[in-house]
């Protein structure tokens, strides 16, 4: 018995950790701790995944790294928590972790009944339908009878049940517990069709055997709306997460990169760009974080262009196009308040 | 036969060779395959059954299939079995997603723990008690500081690990956590103490009734919620409770089946000598029923083992894991028969030596009472 | 108080410590004490959590609208049906692949546990090799193997294989015609519920009289005309009061007639298989436990082989067999929940899978879970304890 309580003792030592009330103070928590935790996908590329060295790369995983840099001068100050689908909102509700970014859609029983609070949109997404090229179907109106393989305990799984509904089509889905289960059994011919949000499916399909031998119906069947979410009744803290987002999404619109931040900092005479830099006024004070805070995400983690180019965009495996990812000056739908 | 009829004198008869039907390989095949004409129905069956399926398979999985090495389904050119893709990813199915260069850290660890192990279980070996101090006391330590890290070695987090390593790692935390428990449990079961016998038959039943899969996603999914806020674990500690709480349960019944069987008279001879029921448990009736119920433990070890591998629905890559994310690879897609008959080839040789050494624990320890 | 009172005082108290009663009855008020603060813990950590999200507690999200598609229903299930429904549909869907796994995992495990003892020595081999190996190789392992391995591997539902017209197989089930019931049918099933009344009502007479005059009935063969007379009977009268429903390629899938599931197929075999290998060792050890004596004095009697083992041997491994068989068949329904690794909508598939997720409502769900299978299991221990009671040894 003494054994095993110094074997239990030993392993609760190191891997059982109290990360304290995560009541009206995540920011002075962070602080103390030294650096942020942040709750993740298991892995889908593009958007979350570890790299060949381990390290955790991806357009959600760039808002984990945004809100380290401004809360700490330093984006590599973050803990990542690999969640899947249903651990997600418990991981965040118990303080397990002081963001999510984990492509999560933000609805409204999200924000109201489970209690969250989501602070922005980093992806505006759909839910479409990857078909194998040879069944020879080009509308997602085709799909009448399809038994169709899909995630269980998504909103996908909802969406997908409505739409069927709404058209009039029968319907046959296959409910898999994780989304690897339910990509294998596409891949092995259960299902005439694989859906999940439109980004997702670019994901997987970029992951085949051959790409190349599976289309992506045009039709997008449902409005997902991907970005972090922090618990409720912290303000404070989910006005850094907003305007850490924000702030990446300014930066692209002023043409402000990790490039040239240094250059514009020195000599810009836009008033919008010397606030949101730090030069003019004191905003980073008013969010309880240093003035540079903006400078730090920028110069570190990059604009919204840059992180989405360099892990979603055209030259990456997945080839998404900006879309409605698009600023809205171009566009797009992507619109940060003014930093004032 | 009048003239072949020789008179010997009482006891000097030579011995006679059986009659010729009675020995050799054909009267075996007649005694043990063809003895009626439903035994030779039978036989004809099985060997056509043998014959449906023994060829094909080691066609596949030896003739015919590919043993090269390789990095891609297109490297597997014969019909057979592509073993090519458990040669690739052999190192991942063993070893997780473990760093490369920490690796001999694993290797070291499972080192140190089959030699004190094998030392334990072969009976010629002496010293058994310094070993078992050894992998009881200062082992874990040892195990924790090369798997996780600390004293100059990098830390690895927990969902780096997985493949073999993860299993056996679940595996042994799980026996050696829940043969105390359910010892205990056993006890309180058996107390006279009418709470306490409550309580522990509650847990017993309880956990026996529901599936391991319900008490993993309680594990992954619930368990935040009855901490204080703020409080969380690993998701790997959170299952190794999980699992180690189900299979004391299942220890525990097994143990009582052994306090069960011990005689009243051990009992009162202990009470007699004025032993109290710490020393009367711990010195006279423990070891009498742990050691007839050894096999029961063993084949709760087993399960256990086996058990481990639903890890994998609450998102650990344990050897099964492993081997299905393998054959989600876009380089290996759809050789699943191959991951899994490998798997399946390990967990055999694990519960199957587990059950021979318990059937050898068995034949040994019943030796007093065999007739 | 004299000095000697005082030692009598202390005396006593030491003495009440000492006393194993009272000691007893300290130790289980601290223990309880001790489990009861636990659980006020938990409890208290889990309400603060729950209000500081503001989840609402209570099972009124048991009426709303479930949404979603469940794959297998044996009774009616729309997309717009409520989640107590969704519960309803995949505890009837744990149900039904229980109650399969038992029948067929006790047919296959007897026939097992006899070749295991069969004087065949092929047979006896291969029933060692299949027990041995089937028992050491995970469950979850031969579940994904039947399903990712085996049945994955069938052939696309435009290249099926086929029985004639009736029966199809491809990698998305297995298809086969079905008998729709018309007006009428149900006078058919009343037949066969008065036979079967009729036939058990026979079987006790024929008990009763044996056991007075000694003299035997051919109680199976009457049984059986009694079971499918009077419904054959009653169809032919009634015109054949069914029609079958043939499966039909319509656009990407069969439709109509019977549809087995490949999940349910993969978690059937897989179960079977695997509990049959547990009964069968406990059906060989039942039989290798009723000594050898006990055929002998049979035979000495004048029994011939078949009469001894069904008079003598079977009932007696039968006591021997039961109490460890009804584990197995608790086992088996427990196993059934490993269909969420393959997507069977069973009762933690659906309920403890989608409807946790969807509706956030973690702690309702999986006590109702729980509980659910505490039911089937105190249900099924109630049975077979019943029929245990029935054919235990009665002492004259």
């Amino acid at each position: 018995m003494v054994q095993l309580k110094m074997l239990t003792a030993g392993i609760a030592g190191v891997v059982f950790s109290v990360v304290g009330a995560a009541g009206a103070a995540t920011l002075d928590e962070v602080k103390s701790r030294g650096y942020l935790q942040c709750g993740v996908n298991t892995g889908l590329p593009g958007f979350s995944a570890p790299d060949d060295q381990g390290n955790w790369r991806g357009l959600d995983v760039d808002v984990c790294r945004a809100v380290a840099a401004a809360v700490f001068g330093d984006s590599e100050a973050v803990r990542y928590t690999p969640t899947n689908a249903k651990e997600r909102f418990t991981a965040l509700q118990s303080g397990a972790v002081d963001v999510l970014s984990r492509n999560t859609t933000w609805t409204l029983s999200r924000d109201s009944d489970l209690n969250f609070e989501f602070v922005g949109v980093n992806y505006y997404d759909g839910q479409g339908f990857m078909v194998p090229k040879d069944l020879g179907v080009s509308s997602a109106l085709e799909l009448d009878g399809a038994a169709v393989c899909v995630q269980s305990g998504t909103t996908t799984e909802k969406n997908l049940g409505d739409y069927f509904r709404a058209n009039g089509m029968e319907l046959r889905s296959v409910v898999y517990e994780t989304s690897e289960q339910a990509v294998q059994a596409y891949i092995e011919g259960r299902c005439d069709a694989f859906t999940t949000d439109a980004s997702g499916l670019a994901a997987e399909r970029s992951a085949l055997a051959e790409p190349d031998a599976h289309i992506i119906l045009p039709e997008i069947i449902s409005k997902e709306p991907l970005g972090p979410l922090v618990r409720q009744g912290d303000n404070e803290w989910a006005d850094i997460v907003r305007w850490s987002l924000n702030a990446m999404i300014a930066a692209e619109e002023y043409g402000v990169s990790s490039q040239n931040v240094d250059e514009v900092k020195a000599g810009t005479d836009n008033p919008e760009v010397r606030r949101l830099l730090g030069v003019e006024d004191k905003m980073g004070e008013m969010l309880g974080l240093s003035n540079d805070w903006a400078y730090n995400i920028i110069k570190q983690v990059g604009n919204y262009g840059e992180s989405f180019e360099r892990n979603v965009g055209l030259k990456t495996p997945l080839a998404l196009a900006r879309g409605l990812n698009e600023q809205w000056t171009k566009g797009g739908i992507l619109y940060a308040p003014p930093v004032r | 036969m009048a003239e072949a009829m020789q008179h010997y004198k009482p006891g000097e008869h030579p011995d006679l060779p059986p009659p010729r039907e009675s020995v050799g390989p054909i009267a075996w095949v007649r005694q043990n395959l063809l003895s009626s004409p439903l035994n030779a129905a039978l036989t004809i069956g099985s060997l056509y059954l043998l014959y449906l399926v023994l060829p094909p398979f080691l066609d596949w999985a030896i003739f015919s299939a590919n043993w090269q090495e390789g990095t891609s389904r297109a490297d597997c050119v014969k019909d057979g079995a592509c073993w090519t893709m458990v040669r690739a990813r052999f190192g991942q199915f063993i070893y997780g997603f473990y760093p490369q260069d920490e690796r001999w850290r694993v290797n070291v660890a499972f080192l140190l723990f089959f030699v004190p192990v094998a030392a334990l279980l072969i009976e010629r070996v002496p010293g058994k008690r310094y070993f078992a101090i050894f992998l009881f006391a200062i082992y874990p330590v040892i195990a924790y500081i090369l798997f996780y890290g600390g004293l100059g070695l990098q830390e690895v987090p927990t969902a780096r690990w997985g493949g073999l390593m993860l299993t056996l790692i679940l595996g042994a935390v799980g026996i050696v956590v829940s043969l105390p428990i359910g010892i205990v449990l056993a006890l309180g079961r058996r107390s006279a103490l009418p709470v306490i016998s409550l309580i522990c038959t509650g847990f017993i039943e309880f956990v026996r009734a529901v599936p391991l899969i319900t008490v993993l996603f309680m594990a992954s999914v619930m368990l935040p919620l009855f901490l204080p806020v703020g409080v969380t674990f690993d998701k790997l500690l959170r299952a190794m409770v999980g699992i180690a709480l189900f299979g004391a349960a299942y220890m525990a019944e097994v143990v009582r089946g052994g306090l069960q069987a011990i005689p009243r008279g051990q009992y009162e001879g202990a009470m007699a000598l004025g032993l109290n029921y710490w020393k009367m448990t711990g010195l006279i009736i423990l070891p009498q029923a742990l050691r007839i119920v050894i096999p029961g433990i063993v084949n709760t070890f087993i399960g256990l083992f086996k058990d481990t591998t639903l890890v994998l629905i609450i998102g650990l890559f344990e050897l099964l894991g492993i081997v299905q994310a393998a054959a989600r690879d876009a380089n290996w897609i759809g050789l699943s028969r191959e991951g899994f008959v490998f798997a399946a080839l390990v967990f055999f040789i694990f519960c199957f030596g587990m059950s021979r050494y318990s059937q050898y624990l068995e034949r040994r320890l019943h030796t007093g009472h065999k007739r | 108080m004299t000095a000697s009172a005082e030692t009598q005082m202390t005396s006593r108290r030491r003495s009440l410590l000492q006393d194993e009663r009272i000691r007893g009855l300290i130790l289980q008020i601290l223990v309880a004490a001790g489990v009861i603060a636990f659980a006020a813990f938990i409890v208290h950590n889990t309400a603060t959590n729950l209000a500081r999200q503001g989840i609402a507690t209570g099972f009124g999200f048991l009426g709303n609208t479930a949404g979603f598609d469940i794959s297998q229903h044996l009774v009616e299930y729309k997309l717009t049906s409520s989640y107590g429904r969704a519960f309803l549909v995949g505890l009837l869907n744990t149900l039904v692949v229980s109650a399969c796994g038992i029948v067929l995992a006790t047919i296959l495990g007897f026939l097992i546990g006899v070749a295991r003892l069969s004087k065949n020595w092929l047979v006896a081999k291969l029933a060692t090799v299949y027990v041995e190996g089937i028992r050491n190789i995970p469950l979850l392992l031969q579940i994904l193997f039947w399903y990712f391995g085996v049945l994955a591997t069938l052939p696309s539902v435009r290249n099926s294989l086929s029985l004639g017209d009736v029966v199809f197989l491809n990698n998305r089930g297995l298809y086969a015609s079905w008998p729709i019931f018309e007006p009428g049918s149900g006078l058919v099933a009343a037949a066969f519920v008065l036979g079967l009344i009729g036939a058990i009502a026979l079987r006790r007479w024929a008990k009763r009289r044996q056991d007075r005059t000694g003299q035997p009935f051919p109680i199976f063969r009457a049984g059986i005309g009694l079971l499918l007379g009077p419904p054959l009977l009653v169809a032919l009268l009634a015109g054949l009061p069914f029609s079958w429903e043939h499966p039909e390629l319509r656009g990407f899938n069969f439709s109509g007639g019977l549809r087995v599931l490949p999940e349910f197929a993969a978690l059937l075999l897989a179960l079977t298989l695997y509990t049959a290998a547990f009964i069968a060792e406990i059906v060989r050890s039942g039989i290798q436990a009723v000594s050898y004596g006990q055929t002998e004095a049979a035979y000495s009697l004048g029994l011939r082989p078949r009469v001894t083992t069904r008079l003598v041997i079977v009932p007696q491994a039968l006591r021997v067999i039961i109490p460890p068989l009804t584990s197995q068949y608790l086992n088996l329904t427990k196993n059934s929940s490993l269909a969420v690794a393959i997507g069977y909508p069973d009762l933690v598939s659906v309920f403890t899978g989608t409807v946790l997720n969807q509706t956030g409502q973690a702690v309702e769900v999986i006590v109702i879970t729980m509980l659910v299978y505490l039911t089937i299991s105190l249900a099924i221990s109630i049975f077979m304890n019943w029929y245990n009671r029935r054919i235990a040894l009665v002492e004259r």
